[in-house]
């Protein structure tokens, strides 16, 4: 692109933003430029579509994702515990490219360049653009594990909290143990992605060991003081439905591994396991983490929550799990989808020389399996609020489901589906 | 160039006659925290168990929307969600479904 015209075309839409805020008026004009997106996951795929979308195609969207296809993360646990397959949870880029004209490259984006507004490539070459979105999810800190800390120990002891080639090994894992085994999922320090999402996969092998190898155990060592989401479902459920196969040990952090015997280091304890899953903290994505963009704790984007735009990097926006949340948000799929759209709505606003919308609105729902076939839902909305710059979550407004049970185990696989193809459909 | 200047001069017109700050695509934007459930501007995809919305007449929409707020349709989630988004919200909510094809 002409550096010349992008400056030109910068400062017209600074000058008409200056108005539209003046006026307060925000007239349906047309946006252009191009938009870099990296990660092609709940966040990414959404803002490359919408961006598309609501552009009519004047914005030119480059998606670069290092993974050939879409693995989903939610329904994972499924997969782990038996009753569903990777085809069930894969989706391809190919309605990105073809119905909605994003360019989708396969390759790892290995240097953000603020200042010039370029992105490298790892297999060589730079891409330039006018806003640059990241959403690279997480990245885990295998440096507070020592023993984890290389390849040949993250082979054996796996966290599959990225879906893909470790969901497969931790399923393998799983049907090898002999019965009478032991599996135990360790669970970080909150804040971590998915806060329900270890319990439900505690649950879904409990259902596995109860219908496949009913003298097997399941230990859940929580680094937390509780459970972190859905407290009283999931009690019931270990309650009624796993009694005597599942135990829950809380304030039981993982400080480190002995590899060859499988065995969990906490403060003052041991555990040995047959099928040991350690889900190791983790931090924004390196891409985030890593291009001197402001965080906080060192480990979270901080954002401006009208437009996701990072607070010390104009023209960066981050979203999903790698933001630093805003109150009782979480980090989930379902809200890296919402995160995608806040931020394609106030992209095309300032692209297009006006204010992002002043009053964003986003939601979450988490629905997790208990069984095969009973779900449990958490849900919340939350509105922007001025006074304190962030989306806070509405009083009296979302909550969870009155039991388990079947009719939202429906509706958990109408909403992967749904939220598939608002992605990527 | 041209386009900005010509933006520039739309939104003098226009704030001459009105003094509201909202962004006019709000009703796109609000109904956008919907599709994960209810799909794409409403349409939701097909014999996955969820319903569409795009079409629907607004006050059919609005209706059931009262309905799950106030309690008086039974809902498994319907009623946590609607309570999240203020009335004014739900009209242009409802709005922007009602004009999808
Ligand atoms: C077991 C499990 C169950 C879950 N269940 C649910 C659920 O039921 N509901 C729910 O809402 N959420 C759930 N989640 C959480 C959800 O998966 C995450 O919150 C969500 O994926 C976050 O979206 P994201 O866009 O931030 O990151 P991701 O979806 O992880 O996407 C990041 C993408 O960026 C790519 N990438 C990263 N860095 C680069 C780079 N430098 N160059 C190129 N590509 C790059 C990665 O390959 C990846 O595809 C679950 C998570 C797990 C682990
Ligand atoms: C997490 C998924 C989810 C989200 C997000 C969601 N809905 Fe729903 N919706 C449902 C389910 C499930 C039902 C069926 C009723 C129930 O069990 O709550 C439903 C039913 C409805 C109905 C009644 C449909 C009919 O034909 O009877 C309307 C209207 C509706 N939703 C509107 C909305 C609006 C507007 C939003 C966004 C503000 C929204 N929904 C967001 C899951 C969702």
């Amino acid at each position: 692109m002409m550096l010349m015209k992008r400056r030109e075309f910068l400062k017209a839409g600074a000058a008409a933003g200056a108005m539209a805020s003046l006026y307060g008026c925000a007239a349906g004009s047309k946006a252009g430029g191009h938009v870099v997106v990296v990660g092609g996951g709940y966040g990414g795929a959404t803002v490359a579509k919408y961006l598309r979308m609501w552009s009519q195609g004047s914005v030119q969207v480059t998606l670069v994702e290092r993974n050939p296809t879409f693995i989903s993360c939610p329904i994972s646990n499924l997969v782990i515990g038996g009753t569903k397959t990777m085809e069930d949870i894969t989706v391809s880029y190919d309605n990105l490219k073809s119905k909605w004209g994003v360019r989708v490259i396969q390759d790892d984006v290995v240097a953000v360049d603020a200042a010039k507004r370029s992105v490298r490539l790892a297999k060589g070459g730079d891409l330039s653009y006018d806003r640059i979105v990241l959403s690279p999810g997480i990245d885990f800190m295998f440096d507070q594990i020592p023993g984890l800390n290389n390849a040949a120990a993250q082979e054996k002891i796996l966290h599959a909290w990225k879906a893909g080639a470790q969901t497969v090994a931790l399923r393998k894992q799983l049907e090898a143990m002999p019965d009478g085994g032991t599996f135990a999922v360790a669970i970080p320090k909150a804040p971590y992605r998915c806060p329900p999402g270890p319990y439900e996969r505690a649950c879904l092998v409990a259902d596995y060991f109860k219908k496949s190898k009913p003298k097997s155990k399941v230990v859940i060592l929580d680094a937390n003081e509780d459970v972190q989401s859905k407290k009283g479902l999931f009690m019931k459920a270990w309650a009624d439905l796993y009694k005597g196969t599942l135990e829950y040990r809380p304030n039981s952090e993982v400080k480190d591994v002995d590899v060859a015997t499988n065995t969990a280091i906490l403060e003052f304890d041991k555990f040995k396991a047959d099928v040991l899953n350690v889900i190791p903290p983790h931090r924004a994505g390196s891409i985030a983490s890593q291009s001197g963009i402001k965080l906080i704790n060192n480990r979270w984007v901080d954002i401006n929550w009208l437009s996701m735009e990072s607070t010390s990097t104009p023209g960066v926006h981050v979203l999903g799990d790698a933001v630093f949340p805003a109150p009782t948000m979480p980090k989930s799929g379902h809200m890296a989808n919402q995160h995608g759209k806040l931020a394609a709505a106030a992209i095309l606003n300032l692209l297009a020389g006006q204010e992002p919308n002043p009053a964003p609105v986003v939601m979450n729902t988490c629905y997790s399996f208990v069984d095969a076939k009973n779900v449990i839902h958490v849900a919340s909305v939350h509105q922007y609020d001025a006074a304190t710059k962030l989306v806070q979550p509405v009083k009296g407004a979302g909550g969870i489901s009155a039991a388990r049970n079947e009719l939202e185990g429906k509706a958990a696989m109408g909403w992967a589906k749904n939220i598939w193809a608002d992605m990527l459909a | 160039m041209k386009k900005l200047t010509q933006v520039a001069a739309a939104c003098l017109l226009a704030a001459a006659s009105t003094a509201h700050a909202a962004d006019p695509n709000l009703g796109r934007n609000l109904a956008a925290t919907c599709a994960n459930c209810h799909g794409t501007n409403g349409k939701a995809v097909p014999g996955a168990g969820m319903d569409s919305l795009a079409g629907e007449s607004k006050a059919k929409l609005l209706q059931k929307l009262a309905d799950f707020k106030s309690g008086d349709k039974p809902a498994s989630i319907m009623h946590q969600i609607s309570k999240g988004y203020s009335d004014e919200q739900l009209a242009l909510i409802a709005e922007y479904f009602a004009a999808q094809k």
